[in-house]
């Protein structure tokens, strides 16, 4: 299926589900719940497109979460604007702080550049925490509005926001794997050296990786305030972000667009209901049990294992992609 | 006739070591030269240098009438100098048509031209046809055998339509006949205009490839001129072959 024809499908997709799940579903709890597990997905894609494209292991999920939302919460308290603008300025913001942190770290490979990405959420968590007029350490109340400015109440509206950036952030990860972006993305993850003899910017576009990459996470974090209505470093600057944006596709499979989807369906869905059934005490630790089991069974997740189950049918099957190529003036 | 490639006065260490000590060498476009010396002599450094894998401190390179000094490598890939390495680093991940698309689409489109997606299919498998390649497209660089994996390598490397194709210990490991498979390519390659200079130490074809020898020794160059002249410099002699 090619680009434009993808987005779409997914788009129709996303509406039909909007629809279906606003007409059959009565109890608010459930879009609470379902909010959570899209803004998993978005922070899982975002994640992948740095950590499972080009291979660089980001630990400060938090941060860029943090960003997002804290941008959220400046202009909650400095203007009027609509959550969608505050979604737009926090994605852009946590882009600049992604851009930055590249540009700062790049040169670091491995673990390296991981402690880097933890260093930043220390050095932001830091900054928040001594920032009074965002809360300082005690955290800031944000009074969710009675309504919604569209319809129904104010959890199916951010619901709604967040099935519509689930949308974008998918769409862009799949257009990013089938482009050049993502050819060039692949093989700085398979041998950066060999990348730069073949000609691919590796810099330049690791630079546009990590600002994608943010940006995304900035933009899920923008509604959080709302969605939690009191927000404290504790919150977003958690180690739950970190782990589970990490967690989510190394289970689903880090090759592929659909990788994150599936382990954040997956892994979402089970930790919200461990959360009514047995207690959200247990998130991690089931996050942690099911990463050691697919690391012992299945080291390239669920999308591995249908990977290496097609690979059994002949090679002409196997590995065959399609690459759109632009004109050189639209890409990097 | 005017170098295409002239490296003046280059130096590189590695801390206290001197791996590379003011190399001065000129090579004219259409030459085939062998570099050749014992381990450790600085061939890899010299490479790494030339194609701005490592920056040297001293001297400079210039490439096509153009500085490289400070220039990253993939720069030196878009003006025209390639290499392969002396363990093939093929990108594991993708199949032998899209290792080839990627210099395609990174270093020919760099250069302005941009190539349709028919024309980047029939590129890919025109270059693996030349390596002997082509039945195996779709297939995974792990399927490879050795020999396979150096033609995929260089079939990379001429991706990129490099003026310079610089083969690092293309044919190491290699038997007899898939040599001359490798002789054969860059020979081929050579005719089409293409400057290349081989590394190795298989001295048999290094002489029955070189039109020229250079040797290093200790990060020196201690010889430089006709494969036959230089076999018998009593230097190289004594410092590389031990007689």
């Amino acid at each position: 299926m090619g680009t434009a024809k993808f987005w779409a499908v997914s788009f129709i997709v996303a509406i039909a589900f909007l629809l279906l799940t606003r007409g059959l579903i009565g109890n608010e709890y459930y879009f609470f719940a379902a909010y959570q597990v899209l803004q998993f997905i978005v922070l899982a894609t975002a994640w992948n497109i740095l950590g499972g494209y080009t291979g660089y292991t980001n630990f400060g999920t938090g941060a860029f979460f943090a960003v997002g939302a804290y941008s959220a919460v400046v202009l909650h308290k400095l203007t009027s604007v609509p959550l969608p603008v505050m979604m737009l300025v926090g994605g852009v913001t946590s882009g600049i702080v992604g851009f930055g942190m590249g540009y700062l770290t790049l040169r670091l490979k491995g673990v390296f550049f991981a402690i880097a990405t933890l260093a930043l959420a220390i050095v932001a968590q830091t900054l928040i925490v001594n920032w009074d007029f965002v809360g300082g350490s005690r955290g800031i109340y944000v009074i969710r509005p009675q309504n919604s400015p569209i319809y129904g109440s104010y959890i199916q509206y951010l619901y709604s926001l967040m099935l519509a950036l689930t949308w974008v952030s998918v769409a862009i990860a799949r257009t990013i794997e089938r482009s050049k972006l993502g050819l060039g993305f692949n093989a700085i993850r398979d041998d950066e050296l060999a990348a730069e003899a073949a000609g691919v910017p590796t810099l330049k576009l690791k630079l546009i990786a990590t600002t994608i990459s943010g940006a995304l996470m900035g933009m899920a974090g923008a509604p959080f305030p709302y969605y939690i209505g009191y927000l404290q470093p504790a919150s977003t600057f958690g180690l739950d972000y970190a782990v589970n944006s990490i967690a989510m596709p190394l289970i689903g499979g880090t090759t592929s667009w659909i990788g994150p989807l599936v382990g954040a369906i997956l892994l979402g869905s089970l930790q919200q209901i461990a959360t009514v059934t047995i207690s959200s005490a247990v998130n991690l630790l089931i996050v942690g049990l099911l990463l050691v089991g697919f690391v012992i069974v299945a080291p390239n997740g669920i999308v591995g294992l249908v990977q290496t189950y097609l690979r059994r049918k002949p090679p002409e099957f196997v590995g065959r992609r399609h690459v759109e190529t632009q004109s050189p003036e639209t890409v990097p | 006739m005017s170098a295409l490639l002239a490296i003046d006065n280059l130096s590189k260490r590695f801390g206290g070591f001197v791996a590379l000590d003011k190399i001065s060498l000129s090579i004219p476009a259409g030459e085939r030269l062998g570099l050749i010396g014992p381990n450790g002599s600085g061939k890899s450094t010299l490479v790494n240098c030339i194609c701005g894998t490592l920056h040297n401190e001293q001297g400079s390179v210039e490439f096509d009438g153009r500085k490289l000094d400070g220039l990253d490598a993939h720069r030196r890939t878009h003006l025209g100098l390639a290499r392969s390495f002396q363990l093939p680093r093929p990108f594991v991940s993708m199949n032998l048509a899209d290792n080839i698309r990627i210099p395609l689409l990174y270093t020919v489109g760099a250069r302005g031209i941009h190539l349709s997606q028919h024309l980047i299919e029939e590129r890919c498998a025109t270059l693996l046809r030349e390596v002997g390649l082509e039945a195996k497209a779709r297939h995974m660089p792990r399927d490879l055998t050795q020999v396979e994996m150096r033609k995929l390598e260089l079939a990379r490397a001429m991706a990129a339509e490099p003026k310079l194709l610089i083969a690092d210990e293309a044919m190491a490991g290699l038997t007899h006949s898939e040599v001359e498979d490798i002789l054969t390519l860059l020979v081929r390659l050579n005719d089409q205009g293409v400057t290349v200079i081989l590394i190795e130490h298989i001295m048999s074809a290094v002489m029955s490839f070189s039109r020229r020898l250079v040797v290093l020794v200790s990060g020196k160059k201690i010889a430089d001129g006709k494969p036959e002249d230089v076999m018998r410099d009593p230097e190289v002699e004594r410092a590389y072959l031990g007689q």
